[in-house]
């Protein structure tokens, strides 16, 4: 897995790319928990198009970043969520409580 | 291939990096076997989260730790008839299952982790944990709807 940060005013856009799995989403959790909790960021989007694989530690840190979201008043905004990735959210029944979109001009938009 | 074959033995350490590896070789033979795309990923899915979980609590994050998986094509008798269904067993030298752990949580709660087992059990047609010999066993069927492999693969 990779992620790489792009910054859209008071936007941090994370792109992730390949699996998030038991070794890889610790990665993500941290991302995701610094620019909420530390930076204070209002809004991080989260570019999943390019993920070919999620396991439940992948959900687990989406949650933590949620949560993490909510304690501070911020947003967490999934966009770009294929086959393989909305399956998994979906068994996890998990889909609903997250702010989700198809393109990166509806996750950003004011 | 046989009606009636092994398929794949692995032996494996209990090293998270492996998963990608297994996700792989799983992937390949569930597609070689003619489940439909769907159901494939389900059972790539549900390897994977015993896998994890194995190196989560039978191993407590330890990586060098023994994993054993083992995946057979067998005919079972379900009410009256054979049907076909690709056996995987999953096998650890690790801490013994807590059964009163194996219930899953409510997924109505909002709260990270306690999914894995959630999703074994939905991804397969039958899943049994039993304690034999020292070691954790987990096996799990996925019935086969379709008998020819896709033409593409």
């Amino acid at each position: 897995m990779q992620i790489s940060a792009r910054h859209l005013e008071k936007i941090t856009i994370f792109d992730v790319t390949g699996d998030i799995d038991l070794s890889t989403s610790p990665e993500l959790r941290k991302a995701l928990l610094r620019e909420l909790r530390e930076l204070r960021m209002p809004r991080v989007v989260l570019n999943l198009k390019a993920v070919r694989y999620i396991d439940s530690s992948g959900v687990a840190s989406l949650v933590e970043g949620l949560k993490a979201s909510r304690d501070v008043g911020a947003r967490l905004v999934l966009f770009g969520l294929n086959t393989t990735v909305r399956e998994v959210l979906q068994l996890s029944r998990l889909l609903k409580i997250f702010e989700t979109y198809d393109s990166e001009d509806q996750a950003v938009a004011p | 291939m046989n009606r009636e074959s092994m398929l794949l033995k692995l032996e494996l350490r209990s090293n998270p990096e492996m998963l990608c590896v297994v996700r792989a070789g799983l992937g390949q033979l569930t597609e070689k076997l003619g489940f439909p795309e769907a159901e494939c990923r389900a059972v790539v899915l549900a390897v994977d989260e015993a896998l994890t979980n194995i190196i989560r609590h039978a191993y407590g994050g330890e990586a060098e730790r023994p994993i054993e998986l083992t995946c057979r094509r067998i005919q079972v008798r379900q009410n009256g008839a054979s049907r076909e269904a690709l056996e995987i067993l999953v096998e650890d030298r690790g801490l013994k299952v807590d059964g009163a752990k194996l219930c899953g949580r409510a997924l109505e709660e909002v709260k990270p982790g306690g999914l894995g087992l959630h999703f074994i059990r939905e991804s397969m047609d039958t899943v049994e944990f039993r304690r034999k010999i020292g070691k954790n066993q987990l096996r799990m069927l996925k019935f086969l709807h379709v008998t020819e492999p896709r033409k593409d693969s």
